[in-house]
């Protein structure tokens, strides 16, 4: 079987050359690390624990400056957190004060965000939770609100913002395998309706493969980008994951050695 | 100093609508019970035991309800309540003005907490009272030094369960804002001061406590109004019935209050749960 890469678009977000190491710290945590993401692209990015994943989204997102390196989105470079990436933890981090709407419409009219005018901010708002299929849940506060369901308020909260670049750091990590199915259903539809260029943070190889049109191996001390796997089956992919056995076990087998050494 | 929380939680929380109601009424029903024990043995204290003092007479239940009622239907009384409530907002006012700031800073730094703790926990020991003549000196006679003492006296637990508030935010929240871009008035705007809200609530019901119990002292002060100026008067007129039905009021004034304070709080902590 061979892999065919998607056709190659011109990137969204592009880094190169990253580099991170905290001050007061003994060794890099990110070393020349080159990623770039194309107009609703899924790019997933696997790797040991502890290698510096969710680092590398954080740098991406603007969390954190890169000491060395360059982040630029649509040829702009990033230097701070932008309006336009968007960033969504494992923890939905909704703030349990406020109502589901008022969490996806948090930060909307924000100093540093984009300047929209207050229907204009609801019409997103609105077409955030419609996408996430949570319209009748909007008043609800988040005390009440299943895993699930929480981490689609998150995903709103991303959307209403209308970002060009998604970062998902293991959106789907802590939820049951049913909800965790759908809500990689739910971003599948939401990537292809709306092009965000997507990182997808993962420890899960059959997510990566489920998800992705492209999965990185982050490995190494400092970590860098080890290996690289374009995925072109056709979505969905419940039955063809069989089909992706080869590259599954290649995978696997990178991603042990990345563990040994 | 959270200890106010766990005693402003309904009892019965959480178990079916009857069941609860069933609860809620015996609550009230044995709180009544009690209520009444404790007149029955003012009543045997006064018109039993001491039965032929008139002394004591002057002081029992009955005459001092009926004190009670004919003060409550003056013209005196009202003014009086009315002046000592508003030396207790102003005096709460005055102590969130203060106390919200400096609990944020506390919560907020390590650095400053290390520094500023033994400070306030010596300050915080040292009862108000005894600040009362230093008081006089610095704001002379009248209001001002009344509601020195009670922002000094109220302070306190507000202060304290702010700063205790930030330490519990949810690194979560905090990082949400940062990935949002928010500034620093927007982060306190928008998380951290709804985040410890609950807790300066805790703190003011707290601080009414304190500053209901600290007002009648102070008003027995170089002041010509107020609840605690009253109850001496009563004393100098030799109205004994009066004094005793002017405890009754001022027990029952910061009941009052006690209950608006746990009131805002269950409203405030309602509106998470649904």
């Amino acid at each position: 079987m061979s892999y065919i890469g998607p056709i190659p678009a011109p990137p969204v977000l592009q880094a190169s050359g990253v580099a991170l190491r905290y001050p007061g710290a003994a060794a890099a945590v990110l070393t020349g690390l080159n990623l770039t993401v194309a107009p609703g692209e899924i790019v997933s990015v696997l790797g040991p624990s502890g290698v510096g994943k969710s680092t590398l989204l954080r740098v991406l997102a603007g969390l954190e400056t890169p000491n060395a390196g360059r982040i630029s989105m649509d040829g702009i470079v990033l230097d701070a957190v932008h309006p336009e990436v968007a960033i969504a933890f494992q923890n939905p981090s909704l703030l349990p004060w406020l109502t589901l709407e008022k969490n996806v419409a948090f930060g909307l009219n924000f100093k540093h965000q984009k300047r929209l005018g207050a229907r204009e901010r609801q019409s997103r708002v609105d077409a955030a939770i419609d996408a996430v299929g949570l319209r009748h849940a909007r008043h609800q506060m988040p005390a009440t609100l299943s895993g699930g369901m929480a981490q689609r308020t998150a995903l709103a909260r991303c959307l209403a913002r209308d970002p060009k670049v998604l970062l998902l750091d293991e959106p789907f990590g802590a939820l049951d395998e049913v909800t965790r199915a759908e809500m990689q259903h739910l971003l599948l539809r939401i990537v292809r309706e709306r092009r965000p260029g997507t990182v997808l943070i993962t420890h899960d190889i059959d997510e990566a493969l489920m998800l992705s049109d492209r999965i990185l191996l982050l490995g190494g001390r400092p970590a860098e980008v080890i290996g690289q796997w374009p995925i072109s089956l056709a979505h969905p992919r419940d039955d063809l994951i069989a089909e992706t056995g080869a590259v599954r076990t290649e995978i696997l087998r990178s991603l042990r050695h990345a563990i040994h050494h | 100093m959270t200890g106010g929380a766990a005693l402003t939680q309904p009892a019965a929380e959480g178990l079916p609508g009857r069941v609860a109601l069933v609860l809620h009424i015996r609550r009230v029903g044995l709180g009544v019970a009690g209520m009444l024990l404790g007149f029955a043995v003012w009543w045997v204290l006064t018109t039993v035991l001491l039965a032929g003092s008139p002394m004591a007479a002057a002081f029992a239940p009955g005459p001092a309800l009926r004190a009670l009622g004919e003060l409550l239907l003056g013209s005196d009384l009202p003014v009086h309540v009315a002046v000592s409530l508003r030396r207790v907002l102003v005096g709460l006012a005055c102590a969130l003005a203060i106390g919200v700031p400096l609990g944020l800073a506390l919560g907020a730094s390590r650095l400053v907490e290390a520094a500023a703790s033994p400070a306030f926990q010596f300050l915080r020991m040292t009862s108000p009272l005894s600040w009362m003549p230093i008081a006089v000196m610095l704001f002379g006679v009248g209001d001002a030094p009344i509601y020195f003492l009670l922002t000094f006296a109220a302070v306190w637990p507000i202060m304290l369960n702010t700063a205790a508030g930030v330490r519990q935010l949810d690194r979560a929240w905090l990082q949400l804002g940062r990935s949002l871009a928010a500034t620093r008035w927007e982060t306190l705007r928008h998380i951290i001061i709804p985040g410890v809200l609950r807790h300066v609530l805790t703190g003011v019901r707290l601080s009414i406590g304190i500053l209901w119990i600290v007002l009648v002292p102070c008003e027995m002060l170089g002041v010509s109004a107020g609840l605690g100026y009253f109850i001496l008067d009563t004393r100098d007129r030799l109205a004994y019935s009066e004094l005793m039905a002017m405890v009754l009021l001022v027990g029952f004034l910061g009941f009052l209050l006690d209950s608006l304070a746990q009131g805002a709080f269950w409203l405030q902590t309602r509106e998470k749960r649904n």
